[in-house]
């Protein structure tokens, strides 16, 4: 059977990082498996971890009033979820459902936090990987946001919004 | 004269026609080229084959956007309707030369019909590809094309399909097609990449397959520009030194790179 830092190895997030600061993070790490339908983070709750899917599928989701949940993104294998925990309120900012069954290790915040301010070389190296996946799902935003399969894609989409 | 012989609503304002000329045989058409199709009294308009499903006889395939006076005529015509075709023209999808490579489909919106001759092809064991993979992107579930035919290709070959938006009944990726992309196992070395959609979704999709290290030389599109006279005379879709309707509308990327990063051209 494979320990923590093994697994932490394994998962593209960490790829890279020598086994000594493995083993310094897979103390604040746990295996955690989810039903289809389970919720492993919920808007507005206290962000207490930060999830490395493992295997599945996880909708990003929003409630909207008098619509139902409307789904932002999914997530799969090898996808990372939930950075709230590193910054003040330190609450969760969607809904996080399995759309699958899904199997992650489950990083508790607050152990993280101090990792890394204990560590700032490594803490420094996470916040690279942090910014950088948080650039590429801005930049996903972003082309969403243009609507490139809709009936006019070329027009700023906030012109098409004049309420806005 | 051709008529409609068959008429599919693919989603609301989205129509497939199956066109058919009494007593002639059909004209070879190429996967990857286009045809002139005109509804008398709006106009003509260059419309991709999207079938037919074998190179015979069959009648031929176009799926049709309604957006402009002369796409909305032609949606709206029923069964039996009367209208004029003149094509094939351009140069379709290379079709491999026998080297038996991987072959990637990446699509986006419409952008699957001009693609569909192609998968039909690899169905049917017809297009010497080692294998197949495509990734299909659009704006909503209920505006994926040839959803009844969906299910089937993801059970020959490796199908993503991407939505922008999307409730809690779609079971699929939600996000752009740039994501499952980027993180698919593309043999990159070998693979020949051919992509159609919206000129901006193919723009973020190639930055991510030269990102991957897919070579320029490898990748294929299908441009869109207004053609009108199909033959390279009006210069109606210049683009660069090309006329898209001669010259095109499938491209190698290393041919029209520059081209492509010009704004406005």
């Amino acid at each position: 059977m494979k320990n923590i830092a093994s697994l932490l190895h394994e998962h593209p997030f960490f790829h890279g990082l020598s086994g000594g600061d493995l083993n310094f993070l897979a103390t604040c790490a746990e295996n955690s498996r989810y039903k289809e339908g389970e919720y492993l983070a919920k808007e507005s709750a206290p962000a207490n971890h930060f999830f490395l899917i493992r295997s599945g599928r996880v909708a990003v989701e929003t409630f909207v009033p008098n619509h139902g949940p409307l789904c932002l993104m999914t997530l799969q294998d090898g996808d990372i979820f939930g950075w709230s925990w590193l910054y003040p309120p330190y609450l969760t900012a969607f809904d996080a459902r399995a759309l699958s069954p899904v199997r992650c290790l489950r990083l508790g915040g607050k152990c993280l936090r101090e990792k890394c301010e204990s560590e700032p070389r490594l803490g420094f190296e996470l916040m690279k990987r942090f910014a950088r996946i948080a650039t590429e799902r801005l930049q996903a935003a972003r082309i969403q946001l243009l609507d490139v399969y809709g009936p006019h894609p070329s027009q700023n989409p906030v012109q098409r919004r004049p309420h806005l | 004269m051709w008529r409609i012989e068959r008429r599919h609503e693919e989603f609301p304002g989205t129509v497939t026609l199956a066109l058919r000329r009494e007593g002639h045989l059909e004209v070879p058409a190429l996967p990857g080229q286009f045809n002139m199709l005109y509804a008398f009294g709006a106009g003509e308009v260059a419309i991709s084959l999207s079938g037919p499903s074998a190179p015979s006889s069959d009648p031929l395939i176009h799926t049709i956007k309604s957006q402009g006076f002369a796409t909305q005529a032609l949606c709206r015509l029923p069964v039996g309707a009367q209208l004029g075709v003149r094509g094939p023209f351009g140069h379709g999808w290379p079709m491999l030369d026998g080297s038996h490579r991987p072959l990637v489909i990446i699509a986006g919106g419409l952008g699957l019909a001009p693609l569909r001759p192609l998968i039909y092809r690899f169905l049917q064991g017809q297009l010497p590809a080692r294998s197949l993979q495509v990734f299909y992107g659009a704006r909503r579930p209920q505006e994926m094309l040839y959803r009844e035919e969906l299910p089937a290709w993801g059970k020959s070959f490796e199908l993503v399909t991407s939505v922008d938006h999307a409730d809690t009944n779609w079971n699929g990726h939600v996000g752009v097609i740039t994501d499952p992309l980027r993180v698919s196992a593309v043999n990159v070395k070998e693979a020949l990449v051919l992509l159609c959609g919206p000129e901006i979704m193919m723009r973020f999709c190639i930055q991510v397959l030269r990102h991957k290290g897919v070579p320029a030389s490898s990748i294929y599109l299908s441009m869109e520009r207004n053609m009108k006279c199909a033959i390279g005379l009006c210069g109606h879709c210049q683009w660069g030194p090309h006329l898209v309707c001669r010259d095109g509308p499938v491209f190698c990327y290393q041919d029209v790179c520059k081209w492509f990063q010009i704004n406005g051209l």
